[in-house]
């Protein structure tokens, strides 16, 4: 079992309040307005957090949605108020960026299941007054994108200039265009695909598994038990952070050098470079994200699938869409490889849609989307110029 | 085009006309009809798309090979994929172009009458710009010099050629009749780039144009 390492820097009571009491804006939906779910059931009353940057015009044709991805939180270009690091895409998001919040309204709200302020099962039942836990209804994707939905509507929002995210923000990027395509001028779905292969099941499924076998998640009500499946997240983590690496990456950061040592110690200490190197990943994961969320949030992603909506038939998910699209893939990426955003494209072409895809050379695989990449950012600022002059927004 | 994306600079591509433009882009581009749909194949860095998006007010779309070039045409707002011209043209649906262009590329496809029939498919006309291997600066170079010619227009060794399905004037005529594409006018031009505007018998074309274009469609 993994021993030392998973040093307690922050205060946990301090991730649990951001639950319900986030810092950063929140619209509260009261028992009158609904967001009526997937699995049947109405979910009120709820909550959405989010984070603004930048100004609205006047036209109100200058907001841009950004989706994080599985880990992520509304915290996109804004110091973090629980781990105190910058924000998940700084390098993308921020003034003079390729997502420019001098020019645009910028949009980042924290998804639907999740743990920084938007209902999900580490929020309070107002049944209960204890954390929803397991008795939270499982939500999809296009739960996410509902809520997002009903966010826009209050912020007075009709049409947005672009929706961008990767991974599972790629998800929520495709489906936004499947559901509200009127409401979406230009999409930027990035390291992403339209449904989660068996391969993506496979790896989630062995992350919750990790969760659920450590005897601290007590079926999901650690909360009520004063525990926390802390080592089994963290195990989860280490696992799906080797898939957004790729082995080119890891074999250049890493290789097989020691650890602090000259010799092995012929333990189980974290003797390699890699091994103490993921131990880091998760013990500083689980500092601020709640492991039932991470259970709902990786079903959400393996139910995702754009087709199944439209009788298997991908290209009828975008017949005659009006949005312009910037699909991007990664060369090293194998978590959602090149091959799928090929297949987005081609059902994008079949339905007429305007579409520039863009295959990144990079050997820092999955995660290539959140790091230093500049032509990523050159082909977001480009396609986005280009957006952005036939919409009339100007300079 | 994957002759443009290496820097050679051919004559062709130093042939500018008084707005700056490649003087061959301009004879495709007056061959467009204004505020048409089209696709590029071979799209290259994107010079023909924005020509025609600016001087033509077009809807245009492209397709090429080389990632640098994708890359590079996305960046300046271009809605350019990156594909092969023979096997992803298959994607398509039937007539969801006005017009199909393919420029300086078919002389490097592994399969021309595959591109040029899925070509009519997907665009109501196609556009095709080619060198010509029929003109005398050619013919003599194999006649008297014996080897495999090499001219400003195409400047790479035979080794090192993406170019792989040569075709003179007559016999690209050869191939419309072959898969049933109408001719619906055609250009040849010197080696400047400049059109060769008389009357001639094809013969003619086929010993003095450098490069041709043609403006083909359906015949049913």
């Amino acid at each position: 079992m993994i021993e030392a390492g998973l040093g307690v820097a922050l205060d946990p009571a301090e991730r649990e309040r951001e639950a319900d009491f986030p810092r950063s804006l929140v619209v509260r939906f009261g028992i009158d307005r609904p967001l009526r779910l997937d699995a049947g059931i109405d979910l009120a009353p709820f909550q959405i957090a989010y984070q603004t940057y930048g100004t609205l015009n006047a036209a109100r044709s200058n907001a841009v949605l950004i989706c994080h991805a599985l880990t992520g939180d509304q915290h996109v270009a804004n110091l973090h108020p629980v781990t105190h690091k910058p924000g998940w895409w700084e390098t993308m998001v921020g003034p003079g960026r390729a997502i420019d919040t001098e020019r645009y309204f910028v949009i980042c709200p924290n998804v639907l299941g999740a743990c920084m302020g938007t209902t999900g099962p580490a929020s309070s039942n107002p049944v209960t007054g204890m954390p929803w836990g397991l008795d939270f209804p499982m939500i999809t994707i296009r739960d996410m994108v509902r809520a997002q939905a009903m966010l826009l509507d209050h912020l007075g929002i009709a049409s947005l200039f672009t929706i961008a995210g990767g991974s599972m923000g790629g998800m929520q990027v495709l489906q936004w265009c499947a559901s509200y395509p009127q409401r979406v001028f230009s999409a930027l779905p990035i390291a992403t695909s339209t449904r989660h292969s068996a391969q993506n099941i496979a790896f989630h499924e062995v992350g919750r598994q990790a969760v659920m076998a450590d005897p601290e998640w007590r079926h999901g009500r650690y909360f009520a038990d004063g525990t926390n499946p802390r080592r089994g997240l963290a195990v989860a983590r280490m696992g799906n952070h080797i898939t957004y690496l790729s082995d080119a990456a890891l074999h250049r950061k890493f290789g097989r050098r020691f650890q602090d040592r000259e010799n092995p110690t012929f333990s189980f200490d974290a003797d390699f470079q890699v091994e103490s190197y993921l131990r880091h990943q998760g013990s500083s994961f689980v500092e601020r994200f709640d492991a039932n969320s991470y259970l709902y949030l990786t079903r959400a992603m393996d139910y995702f699938d754009l087709a199944a909506d439209c009788d298997g038939v991908l290209a009828k998910a975008f017949k005659d869409t009006p949005t312009r699209f910037c699909v991007i893939s990664f060369t090293s990426d194998w978590l959602f490889p090149t091959s799928e955003s090929r297949a987005t494209v081609h059902a994008l072409n079949a339905g007429g849609a305007r579409v520039s895809f863009a295959e990144i050379v990079t050997d820092k695989g999955h995660d290539a989307f959140l790091l230093d990449e500049p032509e990523l950012f050159a082909i977001v600022r480009g396609f986005l110029e280009g957006a952005a002059r036939t919409r009339g927004l100007d300079r | 085009m994957l002759s443009r994306i290496r820097h050679d600079l051919t004559m062709a591509e130093a042939a500018r006309g008084p707005g700056g433009a490649r003087v061959d882009l301009l004879l495709v581009a007056e061959m467009v009809a204004p505020g048409a749909k089209v696709l590029d194949v071979g799209c290259g860095d994107g010079e023909l798309l924005r020509l025609l998006a600016e001087s033509r007010g077009v809807d245009g779309r492209g397709i090429e090979l080389s990632r640098e070039g994708v890359n590079e045409c996305v960046a300046k707002g271009l809605a350019v994929i990156q594909g092969d011209a023979d096997t992803d043209l298959s994607d398509y649906p039937n007539d969801a172009f006005d017009y199909v262009i393919l420029s300086q590329t078919l002389q490097a496809t592994r399969h021309p009458r595959i591109v040029i029939e899925h070509m009519l498919r997907i665009g109501r006309h196609g556009i095709v710009s080619f060198p010509n291997f029929g003109h005398w600066g050619i013919r003599l170079q194999l006649l008297l010099g014996g080897h495999m010619p090499r001219t400003d227009n195409l400047p790479y060794a035979w080794w090192d050629s993406p170019n792989i399905h040569f075709c003179t004037i007559k016999d690209f005529r050869q191939l419309c009749h072959v898969v049933g594409a109408k001719m619906e006018k055609a250009v040849a031009l010197n080696a400047w780039g400049r059109a060769l505007r008389f009357n001639a018998p094809w013969w003619f074309w086929n010993l003095l144009g450098e490069q041709a274009v043609f403006l083909l469609s359906r015949r049913n």
